[in-house]
């Protein structure tokens, strides 16, 4: 087995013919490359619907009163709204699409540990999604509890609340075979001298990630289903009416959902890392205290979880401790921003487009992280608990984090991937609506929620109309720049210049060894590493005086 | 998906050692996944130790007892066909895989046995007798069949896993230079015991 035929290496991943034609060669392919190109079309799907869900949802609260839908529709579209985004887009966006096609690559490896289960994840994934997408369309009408499913109303409701608990269920099972995967291959199939303070610090995040995966998920998973069979048969385990406690499922589904916040934005945080010391020529500043903060974030991150119900009435103690460690968890955050900008010091910053996003998920995700510490205090947090400060809070870590490190991400390997290049200029247009609309859209969710406007609200005040109004016009500005942005991307397949320059940005990490598009197996020859990544001491594209400045 | 899909050209690696990591890291995510229940046991146990106490006295430790005999035992025979089929003897491996489902039918039928003499008495979630109970005793009950439940979902899953493995003994695909995927099943078969280790005193023997 280990001589394969002739050829396999000799064209791309995406020439290459297995047993299988056409589409089928796709959706039961076991490489991971591919895995991960169909990862990403199906979560660029569902992060359409979603999008679509957030312009109408905004499109309504562009006055007060009923503009374009009514009530029940409007609970129903913002839960579908936070499932989509958040099982379907943010958490699989990096590691199942970039962490599935990049993983082996950056450690020297032909593909991942398992990948018939990698399959596998990829088709409960699907199923998940089209559960939730199904549920819409079934009698009973959409779920309208939230993406909380808060206990007692999730097991009162008349709507589809049980196909959207299985599809999180489903998801869930996707994500934690995911997460089994990496840790698996990290640990077993790293290349010759790929010790592990060589490994790219996108590896570490995905390391880290991929423990929370396989440690938090099971907790949500058994959590939904109790939901689910309370719904069914009427156990009484949450239900307060048959001796059941809501708060201890709060309590259970943020164990879960909390540190899920950091399945979300670990791996972007290591998408940064990778492309800040590319854009800027230079070592990363504080390799060890990057890799070890991604750790540190995923331990700590574990057990701050009760910040999200300070107002269910918990012991004063217990209050005063998940406040203290919320503060603690932002330590590794911060030590990473900090790193980031140390690295740029002195640095040649080339502002090419992956690099234009990088700067602003540093400059979105402080403004969200800082907004979150203001929530970690327990007299703010009384003031602005289920206002739109937090739903303002949230979309700057996940969107102007996660979602600008996904876009990253994509414009950072998108050649690579398909061995295609896209316009600059296009993409640096869709870049700035995107940073401008983005801003327009959510910073005014900050001052009206500071002044009291509810989250979830169909109706508000007149009082908050300006703020409403400027947010929704945020909300075209962000959509056109999407729209761009994915309209070059997808060109650059169509019509964009080839390339198989191995090397395209100037990266020292594997990838950028390996052919362009890479071939079935990856490299020819598993490479051989042996000194650190981001050394930059023989690259070609730093010249001798900037290396002198440098150092 | 198929060999014959490696055969053209995908490479075919084997790492019984990461295929050991891999499954003690799907066994974390089992014992997780009871541990919340586990979590909600407690708590509930808790708030209402006394209905609780009344509630136990309903189950039948005799029931219990025969079960506990029965899954640990065909503990044994599971590692017995491990360590059979890693001194190459293939016909004793099967036999004690076969004996080892045979205990987990035992397990399942006292099982529904069990169950049915309580859904017969009208202990059921949602019956009518059990809502006239007091709060902590729908909660024991509703805990009491759901946690069960999940566990006995859980060896009819090992009983298809180690089917599946007996299959492959026979045709020599699980054979003494390969066995890992039989140990890989031995392990979950043995966390379904270890789950079933702490149902039991629960459930049974704290009344």
């Amino acid at each position: 087995m280990t001589a394969h035929p002739t050829g396999v290496n000799d064209v791309s991943y995406l020439e290459y013919k297995g047993k299988h034609k056409g589409l089928m060669s796709w959706i039961f392919s076991t490489d991971h490359k591919r895995i991960g190109v169909l990862y990403l079309i199906s979560m660029l799907t569902f992060f359409a619907v979603g999008v679509t869900f957030g312009f109408l949802m905004r499109l309504e609260l562009i006055a007060p009163g009923p503009t374009i839908m009514d009530p029940q529709t409007y609970n129903s579209i913002f839960t579908l709204h936070g499932v989509i985004m958040i099982f379907l887009f943010i958490i699989p966006g990096l590691p199942a699409v970039f962490g599935n096609f990049f993983l082996p690559i950056m450690i020297g490896a032909k593909d991942v540990s398992f990948p018939r289960l990698n399959l596998l994840s990829w088709w409960l994934f699907l199923i998940g999604g089209l559960l939730a997408i199904v549920s819409v369309f079934l009698p009973g009408g959409p779920a309208d509890t939230g993406w909380t499913f808060y206990i007692p109303y999730s097991v009162r409701s008349g709507t589809n609340v049980m196909p959207a608990l299985m599809a999180a269920f489903i998801l869930g099972f996707s994500s934690i075979l995911t997460g089994l995967n990496f840790v698996t291959t990290v640990h077993r199939l790293r290349t010759k001298g790929m010790g592990w303070f060589k490994l790219p610090l996108f590896i570490w995040s995905l390391y880290s990630t991929a423990w929370i995966q396989v440690l938090a998920t099971p907790i949500i998973g058994i959590t939904l289903l109790l939901v689910v069979f309370e719904r069914w048969m009427g156990f009484g385990i949450f239900d307060p009416a048959l001796g059941g406690d809501p708060v201890l499922y709060q309590h259970l589904f943020w164990i879960y959902s909390h540190p899920a916040v950091y399945i979300m934005i670990l791996p972007a945080m290591g998408v940064i890392s990778e492309i800040i010391p590319v854009f800027a020529r230079r070592t990363i500043f504080g390799y060890k205290f990057i890799a070890f903060s991604s750790v540190a974030i995923a331990l700590l991150g574990s057990l701050v979880w009760a910040h999200h119900m300070f107002t269910v009435g918990m012991s004063g103690t217990a209050m005063f401790i998940f406040s203290l460690l919320t503060f603690i968890v932002a330590i590794p955050s911060a030590i990473k921003v900090f790193n980031w900008v140390a690295t740029l010091y002195k640095g040649s910053i080339y502002t090419d487009p992956p690099m234009l996003y990088a700067l602003a998920f540093i400059f979105l995700f402080s403004i969200g992280g800082f907004t979150g510490l203001m929530q970690g205090a327990l007299s703010v947090n009384l003031h602005i608990h289920d206002t739109s400060f937090i739903v303002a809070h949230f979309h700057y870590v996940m969107f102007g984090g996660t979602g600008f490190g996904i876009f990253a991400a994509m414009h950072y390997w998108w050649p690579k991937m398909f061995g295609r290049k896209y316009k600059m200029r296009p993409a640096k247009v869709a870049f700035w609506l995107l940073f401008v609309g983005f801003n327009v859209l959510y910073f005014p969710m900050f001052v009206m929620g500071w002044l009291g406007m509810p989250r979830r609200y169909y109706d508000y005040l007149p009082e908050y109309t300006p703020y409403h109004r400027l947010s929704t016009i945020g909300s075209w500005i962000l959509i056109t720049g999407l729209i761009i942005m994915f309209y070059n991307l997808y060109s650059a397949l169509r019509k964009g210049e080839k390339t198989t320059e191995e090397n395209i940005w100037g990266g020292e990490t594997l990838e950028w060894r390996a052919k362009t598009p890479p071939p079935l197996e990856n490299f020819e020859d598993l490479p051989e590493v042996s000194e650190a990544p981001y050394e930059y001491k023989e690259n070609d594209l730093v010249n001798e005086k900037e290396l002198e400045e440098v150092h | 998906m198929s060999t014959a899909e490696h055969a053209a050209g995908h490479h075919v690696h084997r790492d019984d050692e990461g295929a050991r990591l891999g499954m003690w890291l799907f066994l974390f995510t089992e014992l997780l996944l009871f541990g919340g229940m586990f979590i909600i046991y407690s708590v509930y146990r808790y708030v209402h130790q006394a209905e609780f106490h009344l509630a136990a006295k309903e189950l039948n430790t005799l029931f219990g007892t025969f079960n506990t005999i029965i899954l640990l035992t065909s503990s044994l025979t599971m590692a017995l066909s491990i360590a059979a089929i890693q001194k190459d003897k293939k016909a004793l491996s099967v036999f004690m895989q076969l004996i080892t489902i045979l205990f987990a039918a035992f397990f399942m039928v006292n099982k529904y046995f069990e169950w049915s003499a309580k859904i017969h008495h009208g202990i059921y979630p949602g019956s009518d007798e059990l809502l006239m109970k007091s709060n902590g005793e729908i909660l024991f009950f509703g805990l009491y069949y759901i946690m069960t439940g999940l566990h006995g979902l859980h060896v009819i899953i090992g009983v298809a896993v180690i089917a599946y493995m007996t299959v492959g003994t026979v045709k020599g695909k699980i054979n003494s230079g390969s066995f890992v995927r039989l140990e890989a099943a031995g392990l979950y078969w043995h966390l379904v015991d270890i789950i079933w280790i702490f149902l039991f005193p629960l459930f049974y023997l704290i009344t």
